[in-house]
């Protein structure tokens, strides 16, 4: 079939040259009439015939009729064509050279180039063909012998990337590009492979991401990863308006627009010609540099004014300003920070923005319930430190140095669902909508796991879908402080959850401190990774954010009366003690 | 984490009469906005690792619940006393001054940086002054869109600014708000 159509375009390609070499030809040889030539056309491809079966080798012919045979009606009719053609160009010579009388005998020689080149050109289109189907319809795995031949080369990254996209493109329509004999998993490997080299992922890293995304997705994901997000500030409503702020920074030559309209504080810059972190308003105070991601967690927790809120993990300040800002510097914020170091700029970014309501402490984020008292806080903001996993783009060491130990130690990609759906296990809490209307919902099941359905209710933010660096949030509401009653027959297999349990702790944290107890026990862990991972809000941090109603708690009254008795009691004792 | 006694109490509010003269009953008798109560608190001074904080009320009492050890900071801090005994006003105080300064001077937008980055103000970089700055007063300073950039001690009086030459020195740098990127540490 791919013959015929080459030859159905031969024809039409030859055809235009050809008419008008006759009429060229017409031009040189004026005493030649039309029809003459109709009928020299006429004999000559009789002529030919004869010719062909007498005079040329077998090989030629046998290749012509090969032709021939391969093509449909199409081609006498190009044949002729080809043969006007030539003629012509004979003649163009001959008329000069030869007389009437050589005519044949030309014509014979001309057939002959003319057959050979034609033959030619059809070797060359079926060879093209052959080799597009060898690179794309048949894309072929390498074998192991050919790995292990590019693994002592220095690797070819052209050809690698090369690799990469056909196996994204097989593997998108598997049934009808695979390989025989390739199964799924070898693409995959192999694409793993690919992939890591390419792109300087480790294993483990690039195996958990090939478990949650689509190929496809993949492989916009890692693309994501490679660009740098770009530079997001958030207007401190305290101090200034964005289009103010906007209207100075432009006249500075900042270019910049406003975020997507999900924010109303948010303005991206694109390039500036002043460092932007060092202008005459950002040391005002007028705004701050966060990612756009950081604004979820705080607009999902919803601040009220005069209300008071506990953020867990603050430094260095972003999101605890921008609580700040929404409640106008009413009410008050405890602003807790475990490193020391990072204190510092937690207390200066503070000033800076003009907020005057924030109390801020050096806990651990376990022992804030007893510092605090229970039942304290509306509002609790964990931004936890995590994997680091989503904010590749800063950081490249995050691509090889996050090993398995080291991830599940911390929160693992798949993780934050995990977490979760243990706070909802273990503790009298459920998840309300975050009130983000836009992110994916997270997980309900990933692999072999299976979470709450309302895990649906929290959030994941990709790189690649909303440019920003991923994120995951989860809003919880705590409903009372008592503990289901499966608490203690917690298993052995639950430990690996058990690691983060920071977090949820955390979350319960305004609970009595009875409940805490048997949890600090095994909170080493949690804390462990809460101090080596540095990187607070990435994408797989899990700002888990917690809210619980105060109204749900004993009310003041009973509170005071409590503490009444345990004075009276006190009395009584210490007047008993006198007496004795 | 304890009130000012009596001599701290003098120090700290002369410096603050430097800069506000009589309107530093505002900044004593404000309402504050902060805390959880319903009708408004007061503000006080409190002294906590050698620096002054301006509080409201209910968060000092939210405050007590934090050891001293691990309280790093609350509300507003606004100065330091030294070793000596005296006392320093620092930049953060700058959002507490700026709404209550007696004497401002304005400065031109090509000599704004060069405040910031810790240098005195010049009779050249100055845009506009306020009237009856005797020398020795506090003042505050600001950029010509009035964005408070810092505070310093008046050099020359405001009639001597007029006839002062170009590279004469009218402002003391005291604290400017790049101090937070410069000395973030110091803070």
């Amino acid at each position: 079939m791919a013959a015929t159509k080459f030859n159905k375009k031969k024809v039409v390609k030859r055809d235009d040259p050809s008419s008008k070499r006759k009429k060229k030809d017409e031009l040189f040889t004026p005493k030649r009439s039309k029809e003459e030539e109709d009928d020299s056309d006429l004999s000559d491809a009789l002529a030919e015939e004869e010719v062909d079966n007498g005079l040329i080798d077998s090989d030629e012919e046998g290749s012509g009729s090969g032709s021939e045979d391969s093509s449909d009606g199409d081609d006498p009719l190009a044949h002729d064509f080809l043969q006007g053609s030539d003629e012509d160009e004979e003649n163009d010579s001959g008329s000069v050279s030869s007389s009437d009388s050589d005519e044949t005998d030309i014509e014979d020689k001309s057939r002959i180039i003319d057959e050979k080149r034609a033959r030619e050109e059809k070797d060359a289109a079926d060879e093209m063909q052959l080799n597009i189907k060898d690179e794309s319809d048949e894309f072929r795995l390498p074998t192991k012998e050919e790995l292990e031949e590019e693994s002592l080369r220095p690797p070819d990254l052209s050809s690698l990337q090369r690799r990469i996209r056909e196996i994204v493109r097989v593997l998108s329509n598997f049934k009808a590009l695979r390989q025989e004999g390739a199964t799924r998993k070898d693409y995959v490997e192999q694409l793993k492979k690919d992939i890591g080299s390419y792109y300087g992922y480790n294993e483990f890293l690039i195996g958990v991401l090939v478990e949650m995304f689509p190929v496809v997705e993949l492989m916009e994901l890692i693309e994501a990863f490679e660009k740098p997000r770009p530079i997001c500030l958030r207007t401190n409503t305290l101090k200034t308006r964005r289009r103010d702020l906007a209207d100075v920074l432009i006249n500075r030559g900042v270019n910049l627009d406003p975020l997507s309209k999900w924010s109303k504080v948010g303005l991206v810059v694109y390039d500036s010609q002043v460092p932007i972190g060092a202008t005459p308003e950002y040391m005002a105070g007028f705004y701050m540099l966060q990612g756009a991601s950081s604004f979820l967690p705080v607009m999902a927790l919803a601040p009220q004014e005069k209300e008071r809120i506990v953020d867990m993990a603050a430094a260095p300040g972003g999101k605890t300003t921008y609580i700040a800002a929404l409640m106008k510097n009413s009410g008050m914020i405890f602003a807790n920070e475990i490193k020391a170091q990072r204190l510092k700029s937690l207390t200066a970014n503070l000033h800076r923005m003009g907020v005057t309501n924030t109390v801020v402490c050096n806990y651990d984020g376990k022992e804030l319930p007893k510092v605090l008292g229970m039942n304290t806080a509306d509002r609790v903001l964990l931004d936890a430190p995590c994997s680091g996993s989503g904010v590749v783009s800063k950081d490249e060491s995050v691509k090889t140095s996050k090993s398995l130990e080291e991830i599940q130690k911390c929160a693992e990609l798949q993780k934050n669902e995990a977490i979760v759906d243990y706070a909802l296990r273990k503790r009298d809490v459920k998840l309300v909508p975050c009130g983000l209307d836009f992110g994916r919902p997270g997980f309900i099941r990933f692999r072999e796991k299976r979470f709450h359905p309302s895990l649906e209710k929290t959030r994941r933010f990709y790189p690649h879908v909303h440019n920003m660096d991923g994120f995951f949030v989860a809003k919880l509401k705590k409903m009372s402080n008592k503990i289901p009653s499966a608490k203690s027959s917690e298993s052995l297999n639950e430990a690996v959850e058990e690691d983060d349990d920071d977090t949820k702790k955390v979350g319960n944290e305004k609970n009595d401190g009875e409940c805490l107890h048997p949890q600090l026990n095994d909170g080493g862990k949690g804390k462990k990774g809460s101090q080596n991972h540095v990187v607070g809000n990435g994408k797989e941090s899990k700002p888990t954010v917690e809210r619980s109603k105060k109204r749900k708690f004993p009310s003041r009254e009973e509170i005071s009366r409590a503490r009444e008795e345990k004075r009276q009691a006190l009395r009584v004792k210490k007047h008993g003690s006198k007496k004795g | 984490m304890r009130p000012l006694d009596e001599q701290e109490t003098t120090v700290v509010f002369e410096k603050l009469h430097k800069f506000t003269g009589n309107n530093l009953k505002n900044i004593v008798e404000n309402p504050s906005h902060e805390g959880t109560e319903p009708n408004p608190g007061r503000y006080c001074f409190r002294l906590h690792k050698n620096k002054v904080y301006y509080v409201s009320d209910s968060l000092v009492k939210r405050a007590t619940n934090v050891a001293r050890s691990n309280l790093v900071s609350l509300g507003t801090c606004i100065g330091k006393f030294t070793h000596g005994g005296s006392f320093h006003l620092t930049v953060q105080s700058l959002g507490l001054l700026s709404p209550n300064a007696k004497h401002k001077v304005w400065l031109k937008p090509t000599s704004e940086m060069s405040f910031l980055y810790g240098n005195h103000v010049l009779k050249g970089g100055l845009g506009r002054i306020t009237e009856n700055i005797v020398p020795g007063d506090g003042v505050v300073v600001y950029s010509m869109s009035d964005v408070p950039l810092g505070f310093g001690i008046a050099a020359k009086s405001t009639q001597d600014c007029r006839k002062l030459d170009p590279n004469g020195i009218v402002v003391l740098h005291q604290s400017d708000i790049g101090e937070y990127l410069r000395m973030e540490d110091e803070l």
